[in-house]
């Protein structure tokens, strides 16, 4: 890898007793999308926050554009763009406002009419913060992000809590910084996220990076199964479905069976014979090619929302 | 240093904007001194010429003195809600943002003291102007300290409660231990001494020295360096105790730097003390408008003399 634009090296921190992040470490090159994929409380925020300055870690170093984010202080703030989980505004400051008073603050600063343009926030230039839907925020806070046209950017959690509409118009907004060729750290708990956006993911748990790859390397390392999901009339008398013809291993969870399997139709017969064995009935059964949601419960034997 | 102030200035006007959209502003910034104005001239008689003067001190005392509540509050509020984080992603530091606070509140205040004197200079006849350039100064600095110190108790506490607690402790001795409301010529002795370490005593015996032309310009010097070192012991101190994070607390340790900010007042204080001269100055003043507001309002006595 090309010296890397972002740098992760052994990042650990701790809230009191709680162990955020457990030696997290990883590289980013210039122009890569590059995506942390974890459950809520995984070390994500955390991790992303020490490389944009705002945290210091207890141990560990982070590089960004080659700068130490917590000392260099202005001049790495200059080149960076971060969108926070939860970007917050006075009530009564206009769109438009916003967008100028931000671009005060740098040397170098974007067309905010061209910003508005981009962003679809023309006809909201006038309109307070506090009048915003929850996918307009979004895209202003965006916006306030690429306003010094950074270099590096910064994307913690830029679509959770928003309707799938305005999810994809988010998608369709980092696609364009993919193709002008700017580097993008995101972090996610969707898995369609990662999977679509981004060149290179790693799945953090429990602040420790856990597997890291292209979507395509994590899916393949899954064994390329595929995932069976059934849900019965009654529970299993034996309480597993892990026999069956061509299972590699199945997981229960609230009820649904979750099969990974190598030989789906065999397995799908297995299932059925065994169901009319034990007099059960099969009341749905969804198929799924392999996904990261695939890879996470592999290696963590948990779904990404428990 | 230039950066500094030119995003003091960009946030100064971005601020002044958002108090301009705010009704509760308007009304605690000019139509609450101006009731409390009305107020006082018809209960004490308005035909006593001087006693307006002295009155308009009192006002101006509080039109000033305002801006203590304002901006802990909105500091407080602004930490709270996660926007001070927003602003802690550009390039931009504590003082700028502080000192943008404190010149918005100076500016937006200017104008209410202004309606203020014209008020009682054409509404209730007061007698001349009182000494323009001592109320000038005494406002502008007296604005800039409170200011500062309402920073203060922002950067010391913790929450909104804990900081409407402590605002509301300070005010109480600000507004009826320093003469603002009631006239401290009317306290035991040994009040009027505890009163000589309160920060707002200089500026309320200041303005009403001034307004009613009763001081030279060398004893409101003392009020106006009183106040200026005040404001700068109180910046820098609020400056060093910042805090963008909601979750970031201040220590107990951290809370006594409070009294540091105070070490001018005790000084002074102390030396007023000692002295005794400002306590004889206060009891002379009030003596002069109180008899002169007697004797205009009871025909037949001969007028006092100056």
């Amino acid at each position: 890898m090309a010296d890397p634009i972002i740098l992760a090296e052994n990042l650990y921190k701790n809230y009191g007793t709680v162990e955020a992040l457990r030696g997290v470490s990883f590289a980013v090159p210039q122009g890569e999308v590059f995506g942390l994929l974890g459950p809520n409380g995984a070390g994500k925020s955390s991790t992303i926050e020490i490389l944009e300055g705002m945290r210091t870690p207890d141990r560990g170093s982070a590089r960004v554009c080659g700068l130490d984010p917590e000392k260099a202080g202005d001049e790495f703030k200059q080149r960076i763009g971060a969108v926070l989980q939860s970007t917050a505004l006075p009530d009564k400051l206009r769109v438009k406002e916003a967008l100028d008073l931000f671009a005060n603050f740098y040397r170098h600063h974007t067309s905010t009419e061209e910003l508005l343009k981009r962003f679809q926030l023309e006809e909201k230039r006038n309109a307070f913060y506090s009048q915003l839907s929850g996918g307009q925020k979004q895209r202003l806070a965006l916006a306030m992000a690429l306003v010094n046209e950074p270099q590096v950017v910064f994307l913690d959690e830029p679509t959770a809590g928003l309707d799938p509409q305005v999810r994809r118009e988010i998608y369709d907004i980092i696609e364009q910084l993919k193709k002008s060729n700017k580097t993008v750290l995101i972090t996610t708990h969707y898995i369609e996220e990662a999977e679509r956006l981004c060149d290179r993911v790693a799945i953090v748990d429990h602040g420790k990076v856990i597997a890291m790859g292209t979507p395509r390397e994590l899916k393949h390392s899954s064994a390329g199964t595929t995932r069976i999901e059934v849900r019965m009339a009654r529970p299993l008398n034996n309480g597993s479905l892990s026999n069956l013809d061509g299972v590699i291993n199945s997981r229960e969870f609230d009820g649904t069976y979750v099969l990974h399997s190598g030989r789906p139709p065999q397995t799908i017969v297995a299932l059925v014979k065994q169901l009319e064995a034990e007099n059960n009935e099969l009341q749905s059964l969804e198929m799924f090619s392999p996904s990261l949601e695939d890879v996470f419960i592999e290696l963590t034997g948990r779904r990404l929302r428990d | 240093m230039g950066e500094a102030l030119r995003h003091t200035w960009t946030l100064t006007g971005s601020r002044i904007r958002l108090a301009m959209r705010n009704r509760a502003f308007f009304f605690f910034s000019f139509v609450m001194p101006l009731i409390f104005l009305f107020g006082a001239v018809f209960m004490t008689g308005k035909s006593a010429t001087n006693w307006v003067g002295y009155i308009l001190g009192a006002v101006l005392t509080l039109t000033v003195m305002g801006s203590f509540w304002g901006l802990s509050v909105q500091l407080v509020t602004f930490r709270e809600q996660g926007i001070l984080r927003r602003f802690r992603l550009a390039p931009l530091g504590a003082g700028p943002l502080l000192a943008s606070s404190i010149l918005s509140n100076y500016l937006l205040m200017l104008p209410a003291a202004v309606v203020e004197i014209i008020v009682c200079h054409f509404a209730f006849h007061m007698r001349g102007w009182g000494n323009l350039w001592a109320v000038f100064l005494l406002v502008s600095f007296g604005s800039f300290a409170f200011s500062a110190f309402g920073l203060i108790v922002a950067s010391v506490t913790n929450t909104m409660q804990e900081t409407q607690m402590i605002n509301n402790l300070i005010w109480m001795g600000f507004l009826f231990l320093s003469g603002a409301t009631i006239p401290l010529a009317v306290f035991p002795s040994w009040i009027q001494r505890v009163s000589l370490f309160l920060p707002a005593t200089y500026l309320a015996t200041g303005l009403e020295a001034s307004t009613t032309n009763l001081a030279s310009g060398s004893e409101i010097i003392t009020d106006v360096v009183a106040l200026a070192i005040g404001l700068w012991m109180a910046f820098e101190i609020s400056r060093q105790l910042f805090r963008w994070e909601p979750e970031a607390k201040v220590g107990g340790r951290a809370k006594s730097w409070v009294l540091v900010a105070m070490v001018p007042f005790l000084v002074f204080g102390a030396w007023e003390n000692v002295t005794g001269s400002r306590l004889q100055r206060i009891r002379t003043e009030y003596q002069t408008v109180s008899g002169r507001m007697l004797r205009q309002m009871t025909p037949g006595l001969p007028p006092n003399n100056r």
